[in-house]
């Protein structure tokens, strides 16, 4: 089972996180990975928040694993925009090693980027985008089996 | 029966369908045969058939009249709205939407239907139909005069297409193959066709988005199966192709049945056709998109950026969703302009999309850039078939993929070079390794200075090559090659720090960097042995030849400072921070000052001195050194310790001793530090230093003794008082500029450790994972 879960916090007005794209295969169980994922941005606010101090720059985009829970792992991811990738994956597949985590990410984050080239896609919309859908299903088919 | 009212659109449809199921020409029956078929083609269950047929009273009768049987399609029509079937929704239904009938004749058509059927839930189906799904499809076969609908299609369609600015070739190539591909399947299934024609043109006024419109949809099945897919358009017919149609239907209405022979004409025409890509650009098209361009962007080699493209396509009134989709359909490299053949593509899909046709889910490929006007009859085969980005031309997307996520400008740069599928191997992050050297590296420095503070060996490269971290310094110590060692090390990755905060960021993700130059070889592995400051590199750095000052690291392409080597010649001499240098080094010295500071009140030694008339002697000898070493003091240049001794020894040698004297009393406190903040190289150097700074006490010590001694006698009392207290106020201002040394000290030494904190903060992450 695994879920990915692209949420961008609003700098201004609201100031909340708000998910610009949720998936999950399979897509049972919804609402409870909804919850993990909101759950999670608490602490990926926090890992945000500790490094802040040091320069932005030294930042490291991949946050690893946020925490671990009897059912799931949850791994974040934070690019440079603030916007939030959350990746929950089943316990049991063990298979998933931390590179391939971050291969996703990585995937995940090109994806997001050509998305944003388009111009007709305004940042905080939701995201429609056929090829960010195809994408996001080949990863998701390709590294959970 | 109650009165049946029709509107216009529906009174035409259902008298041209009368008219086709009236096979015999009655007028006024419709054949039940035919009737039959048409509701099996309406693909409704049996027993709504029957429902039907039991409303409009042909069970009663036996057969349909003109009446009952347009009953019997207005409950078609209801029930393929889903609608429940009564009476009274006859009359009450609005806009109800035209029935719609599948000919399934052709294995062909079932298998697209049955393929429209699944692609009914495509969401690309902008034109905001609502059909349901099995009624959606329609074959409507056809008429026999293509070519002449074709050109007026073509025509009309000029004038009165609303799409983007002054049209003036549309894509007649679709067009044509849309007309070839309405081919009579059977000689019973061209009437159908006929059918749609009328009502085509009401349709007209309310196009966009109408979803009334019984979606004359037409089937691509003809050609070979690879267009299904995308071909599977929910139409909102062109205004004009609608106009056109509707004349020619009328005409075809009567020529319909002599379809053999043109029906085969029409199959090989249609299927010449339709291996031409209907996605193919004609040159005419082509030539028009290129005008565009020009009208936006001069340079036909220039881009067209986003903001431009999206006003120039905002124009075509589509939806932005749609819009969006062609987009990323024709923004090849992803870079957020769009080049000649680029925005041909995404005109030739706007221009498609006005039309009816359904975006496909991947580019077409004679819409890829560089690949347009290719004739590719095998290839269009593939279109449908392939997923995903399998079927992208090498210069693809997947290029970039190498490249890491980086959000700097250079990365569109990175993906406009298309032909840069290089992957850059990635380069080894040095980052994390070589900061927990620095702070391993740093700890034990700090840890040495507390364990040694008496060893002037250790504690001052090492102090130096803290100091020249914190203050970012390019220089290194010589003293410590072991420091230099990593000091270029992290030099090559703090350099960055301070030069580029974007090269740090790149280096710590996947490992490729967008930078042009050649990958940077590693850093020089740590020697482990090395890591603590210890003396036995002292060694190493006295055979360093001064010729290596230069070479440093040259291979990094960050340029790290030039390692000064150290060497007997040129002293520890320093680089620029010399005072800071000093200063740090008051630390080590400080504890040896201490010991100094009693000998001043011991003014007991300097009166044996003072008695002694060695002194004189002593004097000459040390005041040689203060004054060398107050001459070196000042100097900041790479003078050598040596060079300056000796300067200074020749200069004092000529000097009087009453300008000594003076001297004497403010340099020997000033300088005791001196020769233990020079940097040593040699112990040898060391002990005779030590020997002067003992000296140094015995001159200090011989100068207050002086003092007590004056008193005596009465006589030069005043003289003497005024003297000491001048020598006081010497000794005064030289213990000021000691506090003002030790606090700067201090400063550092605060720095030093705000830097480890920061460090420390900076890592603390990194435990978490």
């Amino acid at each position: 089972m695994e879920r990915i879960a692209l949420l961008s916090p609003v700098c201004s007005p609201r100031l909340q996180n708000y998910p610009l794209y949720i998936r999950s295969v399979p897509t049972e169980n919804e609402l409870k990975f909804h919850y993990t994922v909101h759950t999670s941005l608490d602490v990926v606010d926090e890992k945000i928040s500790a490094m802040g101090k040091a320069l932005v720059d030294q930042r490291e985009l991949y946050l690893g694993l946020l925490y671990p829970t009897e059912d799931y792992k949850v791994y974040g991811y934070v690019t440079n925009s603030k916007v939030k990738f959350v990746m929950v994956v089943d316990s049991s597949n063990t298979a998933l090693r931390d590179n391939e985590i971050r291969s996703m990410f990585r995937k995940l984050h090109n994806s997001y980027t050509d998305i944003m080239c388009n111009p007709f896609y305004n940042p905080g919309d939701c995201i429609h985008s056929r090829a960010f859908d195809n994408m996001v299903t080949s990863m998701m088919m390709q590294y959970v089996k | 029966m109650e009165g049946l009212t029709l509107s216009e659109a529906e009174q035409r449809y259902y008298c041209d369908l009368f008219s086709y199921c009236d096979t015999e020409s009655t007028k006024k029956v419709a054949s039940n045969g035919r009737v039959l078929e048409l509701f099996r083609a309406a693909q409704l269950p049996a027993d709504v058939v029957m429902q039907i047929m039991e409303l409009c009273g042909a069970t009663r009768l036996g057969y349909f009249g003109r009446s009952q049987f347009y009953i019997a399609l207005k409950l078609v029509a209801v029930a393929q709205s889903g609608l429940p079937l009564r009476v009274e929704s006859l009359n009450t239904v609005k806009d109800l939407p035209l029935p719609r009938f599948v000919v399934s004749k052709n294995e062909q058509e079932s298998r697209h239907t049955a393929s429209y059927a699944s692609d009914a839930d495509n969401p690309a189906s902008y034109s905001g139909v609502i059909p349901p799904p099995p009624g959606r499809v329609q074959a409507k076969k056809g008429s026999v005069s293509h070519d002449a609908v074709q050109q007026r299609t073509s025509t009309d369609q000029e004038s009165t297409s609303p799409v983007v600015s002054p049209q003036q070739s549309p894509p007649t190539s679709p067009h044509t193959w849309r007309k070839h591909n309405r081919h009579p399947s059977g000689g019973n299934n061209e009437r159908p066709l006929a059918g749609p024609g009328p009502f085509w043109a009401p349709f007209s006024e309310a196009q966009p988005g109408s979803s009334a419109a019984g979606d004359p949809i037409w089937s691509g099945h003809s050609p070979p199966p690879h267009q299904e897919n995308w071909v599977s358009f929910a139409d909102t017919p062109p205004t004009s192709t609608l106009l056109a149609m509707h004349p020619a239907s009328v005409q075809d209405q009567t020529t319909v049945r002599t379809v053999a022979s043109a029906t085969t004409a029409n199959e090989i025409r249609r299927q010449s056709s339709s291996y031409d890509d209907p996605w193919k650009i004609t040159d005419e098209q082509r030539q028009y998109y290129v005008n565009q361009f020009k009208t936006i962007q001069p340079d036909l080699n220039g881009f067209i950026p986003g903001s431009a493209a999206k006003e120039f396509f905002t124009k075509s009134k589509l939806p932005i969703l749609e819009l969006s989709h062609i987009w990323e359909l024709s923004d090849f490299d992803k870079d957020g302009a769009l080049t000649l053949d680029e925005f041909c593509a995404a005109f030739h899909l706007v221009v498609a999309r006005k039309n009816g046709y359904d975006l496909p889910e991947k580019l077409p490929e004679s819409l890829m850039p560089k690949l347009i006007d290719l004739e590719d009859s095998a290839e269009v085969g593939d279109q449908a078939g392939e997923v995903g980005y399998s079927s992208s031309p090498a210069e693809a997307p997947p290029s970039k993929s190498p490249s890491m996520p980086s959000l700097n400008q250079t990365w569109p740069e990175l993906n406009q070079s298309s032909e840069d599928t290089a992957i850059v191997h990635p380069v080894p992050i040095r980052m994390t390794p070589s900061k927990i050297h620095m702070q391993e590296m740093e700890l034990k420095r700090t840890g040495s200075d507390h364990t040694n503070p008496t060893s002037p060996l250790l504690v001052k490269p090492a102090d130096l090559s803290e100091e020249n971290k914190i203050s970012s310094s390019v220089k290194f110590v010589p003293g410590n090659t072991v420091a230099d060692g990593y000091s270029s090390s992290d030099s090559y990755t703090s350099d960055p720090e301070q030069i580029g905060s974007t090269v740090t960021r790149q280096r710590s993700h996947s490992g490729t960097s967008p930078d042009n130059t050649a990958p940077p070889p590693p850093p020089p592995r740590p020697h482990p042995s090395h890591s603590r400051s210890s003396s036995l590199d002292m060694n190493r750095s006295f055979t360093v030849t001064p010729g290596q000052q230069q070479a440093g690291v040259v291979a990094y392409p960050p340029a790290v400072p030039p390692r000064p080597q150290p060497s007997q010649g040129t002293g520890p001499h320093v680089h620029r921070p010399v005072d800071a240098e000093g200063l740090i080094a008051h630390t080590s010295t400080s504890p040896q000052q201490i010991p100094e500071q009693p000998n001043f009140a011991d003014f007991s030694q300097f009166e044996a001195f003072a008695a002694s008339g060695v002194n004189e002697e002593e004097e000459d000898e040390i005041e040689t050194h203060p004054d060398v070493l107050q001459a070196e003091k000042p100097s900041d240049s790479a003078s050598s310790l040596r060079a300056a001794k000796t300067e200074g020894r020749v200069e004092d040698k000529a000097a009087t001793s009453v300008p000594n004297n003076t001297g004497k009393g403010t340099t020997p406190l000033a300088p005791p530090p001196k020769p233990i903040r020079r940097r040593l190289k040699s112990e040898d150097e060391l002990r005779p230093e030590v020997e002067e700074h003992t000296q140094k006490t015995g001159v200090i010590a011989a100068v207050l003794a002086s003092q007590p001694s004056i008193p005596r006698s009465v006589g030069k009392d005043k003289k003497a008082i005024q003297a000491s207290i001048r020598r006081n106020k010497e000794t005064n201002t030289v213990l000021a500029r000691l506090n003002s040394e030790l606090q700067q000290q201090l400063k550092d030494v605060l720095e030093e450790r705000i830097s480890l904190e920061v460090q420390l903060e900076q890592l603390r992450p990194f435990s978490h994972l």
